[in-house]
């Protein structure tokens, strides 16, 4: 059984919005739901995973999947 | 991409979506909340400002004066509009500074004829007033139509603020049951008053509001926080309902125009 999947597309954007939209995102998701999140922006990489967590969810995974193009895999907490 | 929010919203609230005490189901609270600002003065304008700025949906503008030069030392939302009556000042302002904002203007004196009838349309009010008979007539009329709202004075370096939650919490009128006798208490046009402290206090004010919209952290219920900038000190008084206090324990349920004059008794 696989859970709910989202998708954020996040190319081209910036700090603080990286974060801020995937907020948003995350408070629209289901708990439990995984949200997929697709970066370009290098510094966003650290920061999203690192205040997503600070929010409670689970960070599933970090990857590089190109050339400055990053996927983080998000699991929305159980409130 | 977002049901809520336009990609401008997202940018204007980065900040305030970002807390975790916000975020953007905080947002869209305040984005659907009513704050009516009784007095668009030295408390008024800096209220006006943060509330506009924080997207507060609507914003209901009271004051029936006019802008004058004495004023721009502390109520810096009123530059370049001297004659201008103040709410429609306000106005011009807080459209300059965030569209999302309807703003209603009411550009008169509120009076215990008018009072009842422009409270009822907000969720939350800030008495922003500079005398005690506007005072006394916030407090009933809030208390009787049942909707919480924030105290504040203030006179040369010194202020005082309390929030209100009709019913619940200790009411202006439980901790002073009737104004001083007239010129007992000099006003700001007597004494004086620094445009530092009408700001602090103003701002408190739109602090206390949003907290009150949002139900986070601690409000100034059932206490008063005062503060001395002469001295720098800030203290807090606990305050508590007065079983005896005729508006709030429901003895009263009508605003009677004749007691609003000099001493407000009941």
């Amino acid at each position: 059984m696989s859970a709910v999947k989202h998708y954020l597309d996040l190319r081209g954007e910036v700090c603080p919005f990286t974060f801020v939209k995937t907020k948003l995102k995350l408070e629209e998701i289901g708990a439990g739901e995984i949200l997929e999140v697709i970066l370009d922006h290098e510094p966003a990489v650290e920061d999203v995973p690192r205040s997503v967590k600070s929010e409670g969810h689970e960070v599933l995974r970090v990857e590089m999947i190109g050339e400055k193009l990053w996927r983080v895999v998000i699991k929305k907490c159980l409130e | 991409m977002f049901s809520e929010f336009s990609e401008e919203q997202i940018r204007r609230y980065a900040r305030q979506i970002i807390m975790p005490e916000i975020g953007g189901g905080g947002q869209k609270k305040l984005l659907e909340a009513k704050i009516l600002v009784i007095g668009a003065g030295g408390l008024g304008s800096p209220a006006i400002q943060f509330l506009a700025a924080a997207g507060v949906g609507k914003l209901g503008i009271a004051d029936g004066d006019n802008v004058e030069i004495s004023n721009l030392q502390r109520q810096t939302i009123h530059a370049g509009n001297l004659g201008m009556n103040k709410a429609e000042s306000a106005r011009v302002f807080v459209e300059k500074l965030n569209p999302d904002v309807e703003v209603e203007v009411h550009p008169f004196h509120i009076n215990a004829e008018n009072v009842r009838d422009v409270v009822k349309k907000y969720d939350i009010i800030l008495d922003c007033t500079d005398n005690f008979v506007s005072r006394f007539l916030i407090n009933d009329a809030c208390v009787i139509e049942g909707k919480p709202f924030v105290h504040s004075a203030v006179l040369k370096f010194y202020g005082e603020i309390m929030s209100i939650v009709p019913k619940e919490t200790a009411c202006y009128r439980c901790v002073f049951r009737h104004a001083p006798p007239p010129g007992s208490v000099p006003s700001c046009q007597e004494a004086g008053v620094l445009g530092v402290t009408t700001g602090l206090f103003g701002t408190l004010q739109a602090a206390e509001a949003i907290k009150l919209i949002l139900n986070i952290g601690e409000t100034l219920t059932n206490k008063m926080l005062t503060v001395d900038l002469l001295t720098m000190e800030f203290d807090i008084v606990k305050l508590r309902r007065n079983e005896n206090c005729p508006i709030c324990s429901g003895r009263i349920r009508e605003i009677i125009p004749e007691k609003y004059v000099e001493r407000c008794q009941l």
